[in-house]
């Protein structure tokens, strides 16, 4: 029997849909190896958040401590793994987000356990687990054998289902010790935005080179139609957009049902992270950029004139 | 105050190549690619060199690999490191193996600081720097930035985007993460992986590349070092990602908007 723990994530005292994804992809991994799924939801005042997680039939294990407050993997990391080491988990898991890449391999390193990043799948037969991944921005895909006890990985959120409810499961606190941390925690500025998160948005509005910095359009298209904005590397470089805004392989990794992408070239680093959507728009003014190739509509033009022509037409068309 | 500052530095298939699977599945075609530094690596190498510029000190670059990632250590010794060490091994690399000879390295060297790129652009894990942390007992900054513009004044002058305190004890990393920028303070020894723009890494000069030549690349054996060589990621089979058809070209906005709204009904 292989019990399965999942590192859940909350983010202002509620549970990140990302979480609910990577609790999808537990429940695959307790159903194929028989084992129990336990999720592990660490910070300070998340006792609603754990209990609402009981829904998908996991036993729900809430570590609510002071010294827990910031999301630290120094403090996260001792928690997590004394937990799994007393639940006798054979897997541990979590959604490959900022805070999930940051923790996991470093309780995967005190637990002794290899680990296998961004899994879109769980390959292989019966027991024996392969965990499929991309590699080389997405050029790849490799059937993955993590040759320790324990098994660590993280899930690409757009590739697992969120988790289904379930008899719910049973709410337990975690006695954690919370060892003093080293690292200080200074601040959190958070950025504020009406927009949907990148990874859930409906619709993704995204620039690139060819925005030249002027993200106005993007905005007004994307606020029309409820959307989030994303950003190529160059964008980002640039300075023209945040880091969290990245779409692609060392970025976010969306599916929504329409992805728009203007003045963006279509490098394979960015396509990678989002060929997964629905339909994928582009407007270039280069006929030859390779993003032409993998849009279900490409539109060669100047995306401040197409752009706003767009939006005229989404506003008449409501 | 001046800080003794390990680089790590990975060869990797230059991020412009087009790599492919063999039929087979056994690996990927080499034939025709070229390598370099991973990006990722020369971030971190250029805010080694400008935390050396601003505070003094020294910086160390480390790779481990074949005989062939002696180039990428010379390149990095080029942008202005001071010597090299290149661990040879030609077994597979994983961040578990990677991690358990970076121990022994830093065990060697001693640093203050030891900078990673978040990740390698071929394996994509995004891993070694958070078990090398996590084996040291040491804190961790991953996914380092800064909120200011590659084309500000601050990245004119060079500023290192990380800070060292007043005392030089510790440093301070910005992070942009899901939601808000957050910001660490870590004192020194510490880890810290590097993300897109924390830094413009500079170009090699001519007379850096001839100074580079000359200075110190000691070669270690990984056999030697006492660290477990065993992989414990085991690729079983390589595969090629499912395809996305596209290549529809629409004349103007008006079949735009009619495909977007009465064929895909997406808007």
């Amino acid at each position: 029997m292989s019990n399965v723990l999942i590192i859940a994530e909350a983010f202002k005292g509620q549970v990140r849909r990302a979480s609910l994804h990577a609790i999808g992809a537990g429940q695959q991994l307790a159903k194929r190896s028989g084992g129990a799924l336990h999720v592990v939801l660490l910070g300070k005042g998340i006792a609603e958040a754990g209990k609402s997680l009981a829904a998908t039939g996991a036993t729900v294990h809430v570590a609510d401590a002071e010294g827990l407050a910031a999301p630290l993997a120094e403090t996260h990391a001792p928690v997590v793994v004394a937990l799994a080491k007393s639940l006798g988990a054979t897997y541990l898991g979590a959604a490959a987000t900022a805070y999930g890449k940051d923790l996991t391999p470093r309780a995967a390193a005190l637990l002794d356990a290899a680990m296998a990043t961004e899994v879109t799948a769980f390959a292989g037969e019966g027991a024996a687990v392969l965990f499929r991944r991309p590699m080389w921005a997405g050029n790849v895909l490799a059937d993955v054998e993590l040759g320790t006890a324990v098994k660590a990985f993280t899930i690409r959120p757009t590739e697992y289902p969120q988790a289904t409810a379930g008899a719910a499961g049973e709410v337990k606190a975690v006695a954690a010790e919370v060892p003093a941390p080293k690292t200080r925690y200074v601040s959190f500025q958070e950025v504020k935005s009406e927009r949907p998160e990148l990874t859930e948005a409906r619709v993704v509005v995204a620039g690139g080179r060819g925005t030249k910095g002027d993200f106005k359009p993007l905005e007004a298209l994307a606020d029309a139609l409820g959307g989030a904005l994303g950003a190529s590397r160059a964008a980002v470089d640039a300075g023209w957009a945040p880091n969290d805004w990245q779409v692609g392989q060392t970025g976010k990794v969306v599916a929504p049902d329409l992805y728009v992408a203007a003045g963006i070239s279509g490098a394979i680093q960015h396509v990678a992270g989002m060929k997964g959507s629905k339909v994928i728009v582009a407007i270039n003014k280069d006929p030859e950029a390779p993003i032409f190739q993998i849009a279900d509509y490409g539109l060669v033009g100047d995306l401040f004139k197409v752009l706003p022509e767009l939006l005229a037409k989404v506003k008449a068309g409501h | 105050m001046a800080l003794k500052i390990v680089v790590t530095v990975k060869r990797v298939e230059d991020p412009e190549s087009k790599i492919r699977v063999k039929p087979d599945g056994s690996g990927i075609v080499t034939d025709g690619v070229n390598y370099k530094m991973n990006p990722f690596d020369e971030i971190a190498v250029e805010e080694g060199l400008r935390l050396k510029e601003a505070h003094g000190g020294e910086v160390v670059v480390v790779s481990i690999g074949g005989e062939k990632s002696a180039t990428e250590i010379r390149a990095a010794l080029a942008m202005g490191a001071d010597r090299g060490v290149l661990v040879r091994h030609d077994g597979p690399l994983d961040p578990v193996v990677v991690s358990a000879i970076l121990v022994k390295v830093v065990e060697l060297e001693k640093p203050d600081l030891i900078l990673l790129g978040k990740q390698s652009i071929d394996d994509d894990q995004n891993q070694a720097g958070q078990y090398l942390a996590a084996r040291l007992g040491l804190p961790q900054g991953t996914f380092a930035s800064k909120t200011e513009s590659l084309e500000s004044e601050a990245e004119q002058k060079k500023v290192p985007g990380l800070k060292l305190a007043a005392d030089g004890k510790r440093l301070e990393v910005v992070r942009e993460i899901d939601g808000g920028v957050e910001t660490l303070d870590l004192p020194l020894p510490a880890v810290v992986t590097c993300d897109l723009r924390l830094n413009k890494p500079r170009f090699a000069s001519l007379p850096g590349i001839m100074k580079a030549k000359k200075k110190e690349l000691k070669e270690l054996q990984a056999a030697t070092l006492g660290a477990d060589l065993t992989p414990r990621v085991v690729v079983k089979k390589y595969l090629e990602p499912p395809a996305r058809k596209g290549g529809l070209k629409v004349a103007d906005v008006e079949e735009l908007w009619k495909k977007l709204h009465e064929e895909a009904k997406v808007v």
